[in-house]
């Protein structure tokens, strides 16, 4: 079966500040099935905003996506011209993002916007557009969507205004949705909403999902697969389960150990020293190693993928899978 | 006198009593003179906190728990003495700290500082890290010495770096920022920490380092902790007793363990089951209906009722009283009546 999205070593640059390109993105590669949730975890500056925006093709110059192949059910998306995008952009793909103002317009009524995403697809009557914008509100789970229709943004609170860009995203049955992060801001119970909505419709729709987030909890109990964002690159993926039980990659360990939970109490949280560096300060070889306690020279040069397409970790002194 | 030390040793750290707190704009003479005719309208005014009592004890670190605006850090500002209440009073050792002059309000006040969550805008950004520390420190003459010196022991214990003390806050990342914090929290040598959302902002692996740092200070410096926060699994992993707030009013107060097994509260409950954690396997995600209602025109009686699964007649008109329902676990909800 092929794949909906199949990513090929896709590299994102930006210009550094003496001219050099820096790669915020290195040589990622994604596979996702229709209907699968697919959960990319990092920590600021991993790359995982980025990748997301490279495939929607919204990385803003002076950045760009360098190299690689973005297969969307067979069509080579960073070829394609701008047309060609709109047309797929918010009716096959679309991206919620964390901070929902960003997706709505602060002077326009909740409807206008609904209804402008509709008919930016489909040919319908301005009367039939209000009614599917109504029933999108009630389907995410807002309260009287007919009056709130006429809603500004401001005048909802943050987890409606969530709603409302999950609406939108979902108007067209999109195969494919690109969450960046939509829940981060949110209280737990809004949050739990939330995501239970979304993995409701989601489900109902077949739509596949790529979950970016640096919350590994919520990644656990939403996605089929998980792959973990370092420097850049995807330093391990592989089944949710078994990636969060047995991590191979010392960076996903350490991640996972450092989450407090009900068993850390009292105790002291296994650390992860030191700090993420910056692109210009990567390190060479495995951008790991200055933090990595099972560091050797041999670390000094980039660790290839070991393992299958869709299950693999880059390390050279990997733990052993339980 | 010996009667007065024991009392004053035994007395908590802290302990506030039906403190309230509300903001409102104060009318001016021409808008009293149209509410009082009738032609206006008094202005809105937020009940940030509604006669909260609060026992902290020392050497504890108690953790503070809700939803945003639910007057958690409120709370947090009237316990660090930033804000004062409407109501109430807060005691600090035994005693009203409205009540203390000169140096004794002095003392008290330099004895509980705070951590805040955005560590940038907590840091005069013209002012290097050294100066930033230190400032505090000399203005009260806890200095004996070379300045410099004081300002090293403080960022060691807090793991910064001293040898960067001349740069200025916008040089480091997230992480360091929040040590910066810390040390000069610390530099004036407190008993009492306020730490409000203070690692909320960071990554996970810089808030294991932060949230390890914490904990060795407190052992170091015998150190008091009020730790507000929204994220469960931080409380409770640092927290010996959690507090847990809605709509300006604590709810349950209980042992960290006791109130993890035994939520009583349904807000509570409610708010436990959804601690994301991590537990591979697709699972429901179970949500409480509705948002916090707004502050500025609470539901009468109990605050959670108009989202609570049990709720009758009497939660909606009469406030429920905060009980002991367990050795040390204090919960207000009318079902432990029944």
């Amino acid at each position: 079966m092929t794949p909906l999205l199949d990513v090929r070593d896709l590299v994102t640059e930006f210009p550094g500040e003496d001219g050099k390109p820096l790669r915020a993105v290195n040589e990622v590669s994604l596979q996702l099935n229709r209907g699968e949730v697919l959960g990319l975890v990092g920590e600021s500056g991993s790359g995982k905003s980025v990748t997301g925006f490279s495939l929607m093709g919204l990385v803003e110059k002076p950045g760009r996506v360098a190299s690689g192949q973005v297969l969307f059910d067979g069509q080579e998306l960073t070829a394609i011209d701008a047309k060609t995008r709109r047309s797929l952009r918010g009716r096959r793909i679309a991206m919620i993002f964390q901070d929902p103002m960003m997706t709505l317009n602060p002077v326009l009524r909740i409807g206008v916007q609904l209804m402008e995403t509709l008919h930016a697809h489909v040919k319908i009557s301005h009367r039939e557009a209000r009614i599917r914008a109504r029933d999108a509100l009630g389907m995410v789970g807002i309260p009287s969507p007919e009056e709130r229709l006429d809603a500004y943004p401001h005048q909802l609170s943050g987890g409606m205004r969530q709603r409302v860009a999950i609406a939108i995203a979902l108007l067209h049955s999109p195969d494919l949705i690109i969450a960046d992060e939509p829940t981060t801001a949110l209280d737990v119970t809004i949050q739990a909403q939330i995501l239970a909505e979304f993995q409701k419709l989601t489900e109902q729709q077949g739509t596949a999902v790529i979950w970016i987030t640096h919350d590994l909890a919520i990644v656990s109990g939403l996605a089929d697969r998980i792959a973990v964002m370092y420097g850049g690159r995807i330093v391990e993926t592989g089944p949710i389960a078994s990636v969060l039980e047995s991590p191979r990659h010392p960076y996903t360990r350490g991640l996972i150990r450092s989450v407090p939970s009900e068993n850390s109490r009292g105790s002291r949280l296994a650390q992860i020293p030191g700090v993420t560096p910056s692109l210009s300060r990567m390190p060479r070889g495995c951008a790991f190693r200055t933090r990595c306690e099972r560091a050797t020279d041999a670390c000094a040069m980039q660790p290839e993928a070991t393992g299958t397409e869709l299950d693999y970790y880059r390390c050279f002194h990997s733990y052993e899978q339980a | 006198m010996t009667v007065t030390a024991t009392s004053y040793d035994s007395a908590p750290l802290l302990e506030l009593r039906k403190v309230s707190r509300r903001f409102g704009a104060s009318p001016d003479l021409a808008a009293r003179v149209s509410i009082a005719l009738g032609v206006a309208k008094p202005p809105p005014v937020v009940y940030a906190l509604d006669e909260v009592d609060l026992i902290i004890k020392r050497g504890e670190v108690l953790g503070l728990v809700g939803e945003s605006g639910c007057g958690k850090s409120t709370l947090g500002r009237i316990a660090a003495g930033i804000l004062n209440p409407s109501d109430g009073a807060v005691y600090w050792k035994g005693l009203d700290r409205a009540g203390l002059e000169g140096k004794a309000a002095r003392d008290a006040d330099l004895a509980a500082q705070m951590i805040f969550q955005n560590s940038m805008a907590a840091l005069n950004p013209r002012m290097n890290i050294e100066a930033l520390v230190g400032e505090a420190a000399s203005i009260h003459g806890l200095i004996k010495g070379d300045r410099g010196a004081y300002v090293d022991d403080y960022l060691n214990k807090s793991g910064f770096d001293p040898t960067m003390k001349r740069r200025l806050p916008h040089q480091f990342s997230g992480g360091q920022r929040a040590r910066v914090n810390i040390a000069r929290a610390l530099a004036v040598q407190p008993e009492f920490l306020v730490c409000d959302e203070s690692v909320a902002a960071l990554d996970v692996s810089i808030q294991a380092q932060i949230l390890n740092l914490f904990m060795d200070l407190r052992e170091q410096l015998d150190l008091t902790y009020l730790f507000v926060s929204h994220d469960l699994g931080v409380v409770e992993h640092i927290s010996d007793r959690v507090a847990i707030m809605y709509l300006g009013r604590v709810v349950e107060e209980a042992p960290v363990a006791e109130v993890f097994a035994r939520p009583n509260h349904p807000y509570t409950q409610s708010l436990l089951a959804e601690v994301p954690r991590i537990k591979p396997g697709k699972r429901r995600f179970e949500t409480v209906k509705g948002e916090l209602p707004s502050p500025l025109a609470p539901p009468p009686g109990c605050h959670f009722h108009p989202r609570c699964p049990h709720a009758y007649a009497r939660c909606k008109t009469e406030i429920p009283v905060k009980k002991e329902i367990a050795p040390g676990h204090f919960s207000a909800c009318h079902l432990n009546d029944q």
